[in-house]
């Protein structure tokens, strides 16, 4: 497991100095502010119910017949002349990767914005076997710069302001420090210029891939995606295993959804279809174009109907945006690729429960993030589900959720037996609340995690059922003078 | 590795859930439009507007002097054109002295990458039509009309036909029936100049392709 990994279970003293930081809560608030805005408009003149259930629809169908679409995929792929691979986990993907780069006597690679390359971690492994992987998307190219990873899965360096990153591009790259966007951009543009005419091979991901005609679509504004898919001479697509969808046709509501959920936007400046390398006669393009097909615990997701759901997500981001812990935590305090409500429902299958215990419980259940959801994942439901996951211990029934039960505890195992006691039987409730009431005092003031947030409850002198007899006492007393 | 395939598809076999509940498809919101061709045309104009696109409308038969004006106002010293093409070989018919030299992608990217990387100024391509909802041109790179023509350079201009204008990508692509007549290599739609807001969501335009997108409405 790498460090980074490690550290998704430190979790609880992340979050406590992420809200100390004010710079952070700043930067986060303003955009997430700006991009829930954005998309209210975006959608203004839409059926957006009747678009959603389309999205929905469309995601459902290619996932009920996903071996098949996989299978059609490849075949049209290939035939195309596409060279198709497959992974079980995200090491042997890193591996296929490295195998085509070393094949090739590769050593530069630069790379479009792949939140599956982030997944399982590409440049590490790249670096190590000596091929250098560069990031083109500004975003990513700004967190590499800093060393960090993305706080967003739509912008990765939303956590910094511009002063920050004048400071980060000066003190890297040698740029001048200044406030003009313009400029930094600018730079960067001509830093990666190079860097494109010099590369061997360009990484990318994918948004959606189409069985019925072999076509891979990447969707970008900045062009990075173009280049990297147009300049060196090969081309590797990595993606998740469910990103594919039947039809063309049925990329149309997805785009829609998409963009609009993203970043307001009607549609990104490139959509970007590519259905094999370059022709005898073209002039450009890749000579060689690969896709590697990743599972990393999709398909155990796969096993289980209702889980089944979170692989219709399309990365949209939406419910992070909306997302009233994520806007106050940001994305490196989740210490997860896919931050906010998507990763809550998806990193603990990557990952298992046990490293990602308490992603599922750190929501309010607002009910947000289900609400904007382009593709209706009832995330909500889902993080519940994860929550009884967690403290799920019993060995008879199998789960598909690795690492369940994590959370259960004999104390607690204990005090919910009796509790469920207490409340079927009328003498033991007595009890209980008799003791409870009298021995009241003696309660501790410190109550694990309750407490940790909340000031700890205070039980009442006398019950409520206790009430109710003096108070009919009294009345019957009263009526008879 | 194809034990990872079979590996995959077995899971996915074994663990699919007979009772997958599939509500139909009704394309519906992205399809049913009923513009006219000059409500289109104006909504194709406003939305790659907003994106910071650049439309002028000229009759079909005055596009070269309108392109001449364009390159002289942006001060534009060459222009990467197809020769090969219909507006290629106008263009080189009404060409003279003084004007920016018209360049040729006529050799494969490794011959000249450097070259077209920094010394290209602007290029002028055709499109297989565009997309009024969303504003965008809808283009298929060729080997007249190489894929990094409308990517490299910081200018590209685009001609494009006024009663071309579909209303949505759906209506795009069955009408000019896309999956029977199989995608080319590369399939493009491009609405606006490259941009970014990476940098505290600020708007930044031609971050990695052009950072000027013209279309001329042939009407
Ligand atoms: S879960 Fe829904 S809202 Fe969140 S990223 Fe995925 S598609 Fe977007």
């Amino acid at each position: 497991m790498s460090q980074h990994q490690e550290a998704v279970q430190e979790f609880h003293p992340r979050v406590h100095a992420a809200l100390q930081d004010s710079q952070i809560r700043n930067n986060f608030r303003k955009a997430m502010d700006g991009l829930m805005g954005k998309r209210q408009q975006a959608f203004a003149d839409w059926d957006l119910e009747g678009l959603r259930d389309l999205g929905a629809a469309v995601r459902l169908r290619a996932l009920s017949r996903l071996p098949e679409l996989l299978e059609e995929l490849e075949a049209n792929l290939t035939r195309q002349g596409v060279r198709v691979h497959w992974a079980e986990n995200g090491d042997q993907a890193c591996e296929i990767i490295r195998d085509i780069c070393q094949a090739r006597d590769a050593k530069k690679v630069i790379k479009g914005k792949s939140m599956v390359s982030e997944e399982m971690e590409l440049n590490a492994y790249l670096e190590e076997a000596g091929i250098e992987a560069l990031e083109s998307d500004l975003g990513e190219y700004l967190v590499q710069l800093a060393e960090e990873t993305p706080s967003h899965i739509i912008m990765p360096a939303i956590h910094k302001n511009t002063d920050e990153i004048s400071a980060l591009m000066h003190e890297k790259t040698g740029t001048q420090p200044s406030r003009d966007v313009a400029y930094l951009t600018a730079s960067a543009r001509q830093q990666l210029r190079e860097k494109f005419m010099q590369a061997d091979v360009g990484v990318s991901g994918v948004n959606f891939a189409v069985a019925e005609t072999g076509t891979l679509c990447l969707v970008e504004n900045e062009g990075n995606g173009r280049l990297t898919t147009t300049t060196p001479s090969c081309h590797i697509a990595v993606t998740g295993i469910e990103k594919v969808v039947e039809k063309l046709e049925d990329v149309t509501p997805l785009l829609a959804l998409l963009t609009r959920s993203a970043t307001g936007q009607h549609v990104t400046t490139y959509v970007n279809m590519i259905s094999g390398p370059r022709k005898e006669e073209e002039k450009d393009g890749p000579e060689e174009v690969h896709l590697v097909l990743v599972d990393s615990g999709r398909s155990s997701i796969y096993q289980d109907e209702e889980l089944l759901d979170t692989l219709r997500c399309i990365r949209c981001g939406a419910c992070m945006n909306h997302c009233p812990v994520y806007t106050r935590v940001g994305g490196h305090a989740y210490g997860t690729t896919y931050p906010g409500p998507i990763g809550k429902i998806l990193m603990p299958h990557l990952l298992g429960l046990d490293k990602t215990r308490d992603l599922p419980s750190a929501s309010t259940l607002c009910g947000a993030c289900g609400e904007v959801c382009p593709v209706k994942i009832p995330i909500p439901k889902l993080l519940q589900r994860l929550r009884k996951e967690a403290v799920d211990g019993d060995s008879l029934r199998p789960s598909v959720v690795s690492g369940h039960g994590v959370k259960r505890r004999f104390l607690e195992v204990l005090a919910w037996k009796g509790w469920a006691k207490m409340h079927a039987h009328a003498g033991f409730y007595r009890l209980g609340t008799r003791m409870m009431t009298s021995l009241r005092g003696l309660m501790p003031s410190k109550l694990g995690g309750w407490t940790r947030y909340r000031t700890p409850p205070r039980i009442a002198s006398k019950s409520f059922q206790q009430m109710m007899r003096e108070h009919a006492q009294k009345s019957n007393a009263g009526g008879r003078s | 590795m194809n034990q990872a395939r079979s590996n995959i598809l077995r899971r996915l076999r074994a663990g699919r859930k007979a009772s997958f509940a599939l509500p139909r498809s009704d394309f519906a919101p992205v399809r049913d439009r009923d513009w006219s061709a000059a409500e289109k045309l104006d909504l194709f104009q406003q939305k790659i507007e907003s994106v910071h696109g650049e439309v002028h409308r000229v009759p079909a038969q005055q596009w070269v002097p309108e392109l001449l004006r364009l390159l002289a106002e942006k001060q534009l010293s060459n222009l990467l054109v197809s020769p090969e093409r219909k507006p290629g070989q106008e263009l080189r018919e009404q060409w003279h002295g003084d004007l920016p030299e018209l360049l040729a992608y006529d050799q494969p990217i490794e011959n000249w990458k450097s070259e077209l990387f920094n010394q290209v100024d602007a290029s002028l391509t055709t499109c297989r039509g565009a997309i009024a909802e969303t504003g965008s041109l809808i283009l298929w790179p060729d080997t007249q009309e190489p894929r990094l023509m409308t990517l490299v350079p910081p200018v590209h201009f685009v001609l494009l036909e006024a009663d071309q204008i579909y209303a949505t990508f759906h209506e795009a692509l069955s009408t000019q029936g896309w999956v029977n007549q199989g995608l080319p290599t590369n399939a493009l739609l491009i609405s606006g100049p490259s941009k970014t807001a990476d940098i505290e969501q600020t708007l930044a335009y031609g971050v990695h392709g052009p950072a000027e997108l013209v279309v001329l409405v042939l009407e």
